[in-house]
């Protein structure tokens, strides 16, 4: 690899200070599965690699009654092999337990998977179903940054100069939600999706959906919120009617392309597919 | 920023270790090349092969995307930890019986990795041994009789 220097801050603030003084020179590392990949690639020419993972906040997990909080460097094994999270939050779980292999779980998460960026990131459309909000650190203080409106556009996100992912907030919306992440590859582990999609849904106390979200991932520039699909749910009941309706939209909402992976057809196949089966499995997994 | 070589203190297949790296080197580069452990293989450099599976505090990881700065403090297990003077550990024994391997690249991975299951679920089904070793490419076996030394060394255990 190319030289650069290693540095471990304890604190949010000196990370935020190192990454301030190097900016583009200078790059957070939590698993660094993909951010290793990239140096050597010779993407980044980095003068300083900073390890984020003993910042105590980065590496916690903190699940209380009505929020989970997981640090940015929290990696997924430590949520899937968590029972109560794995139970209150399985749409988030699907995910966690698909990126990579085993050997790669052991070190990359959520947080690395949203900085990274990638439209096609397992990671990201399950945080947005789940109205996930991320809390970034910079030179200029904190703010809070709803995961839709985090990626930018392939590899680019609203992370501004010295700014660093510090935890992302997860509401708990109780027994009436479930939620279901599924991806199309050629293979059941260790490829990139061909195109993938989460689904949530909130029920009211009529039975009814209150609120639903649909994210869909590799078929456009950025993870997508499918804002129209998701919409039209509201109100209406939870059925297979409503589920293809709101499946036919979600495939108007995407935007991919053709490469070695798919075609934009069967891309957009693929969008109706899975909002249809991650739908009806969130609607499964509320148990009415 | 000035790249000074890094003191790393750490233990390796139950012994203490201490090196100098620069902090650019990975864990695998490390064990190569400054520890002297060449059991776990460079094969892809970007996580895809396995070949360079290690564990480190008990998970496995591609050590290839570990830094050795990284390790200070922790716990390292390799393929050179596996047998004792007694002899083979029962994974090595059944590879061995089962022809799980041909040109051995890919092996000292697979055995780490396969360790890492077995260590915690000492009776896994197929597919989760095909699951959990999905990380692990192999180019000569065709997968069937690591699965079946898997199983079989699981039995032995």
């Amino acid at each position: 690899m190319q030289p650069f220097a290693y540095a471990a801050p304890s604190t949010v603030e000196e990370a935020v200070e190192i990454l301030t003084k190097h900016g583009d020179k200078a790059r957070p590392m939590a698993g660094g599965t993909d951010l290793l990949v990239q140096v050597r690639g010779g993407r980044f020419d980095l003068d300083v690699v900073v390890d984020v993972k003993k910042i105590p906040e980065l590496t916690e997990v903190k699940n209380s009654k009505d929020n989970l909080k997981i640090g940015g460097a929290v990696p997924c094994h430590m949520l899937y092999e968590d029972k109560e999270i794995s139970e209150l939050f399985p749409g988030l779980i699907d995910a966690a337990s698909l990126i990579g292999g085993i050997q790669i779980q052991s070190r990359s998460g959520f947080g690395g998977n949203l900085c990274n960026s990638t439209p096609s990131a397992d990671g990201i459309c399950p945080l947005i179903v789940h109205s996930a909000v991320a809390h970034v650190e910079g030179p200029s203080g904190g703010r809070d940054i709803p995961v839709e409106e985090f990626c930018t556009g392939p590899g680019a996100n609203a992370l501004g100069k010295g700014e660093m992912l510090v935890s992302i907030d997860i509401p708990n919306q109780g027994e009436k939600f479930g939620s279901a992440y599924e991806r199309f590859i050629p293979r059941n582990e260790m490829d990139i999706a061909v195109a993938a999609v989460g689904s949530s849904i909130l029920l009211g106390s009529d039975g009814k959906i209150k609120d639903a979200r649909i994210a869909l991932a590799s078929v456009g520039p950025t993870p997508v919120f499918a804002k129209k699909a998701s919409e039209s749910l509201i109100g209406k009941d939870p059925n297979e009617s409503s589920f293809s309706e709101a499946a036919s939209i979600a495939k108007t909402e995407c935007s991919p392309i053709e490469d070695m992976r798919g075609t934009v057809e069967q891309r957009q196949h693929l969008v109706e597919v899975l909002t249809k089966r991650t739908l009806t499995k969130s609607l499964e997994r509320i148990g009415v | 920023m000035a790249t000074e070589k890094i003191h790393v203190k750490t233990t390796i297949n139950g012994r203490p270790e201490e090196f100098l790296t620069d902090p650019y080197v990975s864990l695998l580069d490390a064990l190569r090349e400054i520890v002297g452990l060449t059991g776990s293989k460079e094969g892809c450099l970007d996580g895809n092969c396995g070949a360079c599976t290690v564990s480190v505090n008990d998970r496995i990881v591609d050590s290839c995307l570990v830094l050795a700065a990284e390790v200070d403090g922790q716990n390292i297990e390799t393929v050179e930890g596996m047998a004792t003077p007694e002899g083979l550990h029962p994974l090595q024994q059944a590879f061995l019986e089962e022809a799980a391997l041909q040109c051995g690249i890919c092996t000292p991975g697979f055995l780490v990795a396969a360790k890492g299951l077995l260590d915690n679920e000492p009776d896994p089904s197929e597919e989760r041994i095909r699951h959990w070793l999905a990380g692990n490419l192999c180019r000569c076996t065709g997968y069937e009789n690591i699965i079946k030394a898997v199983q079989k060394a699981a039995k032995n255990s």
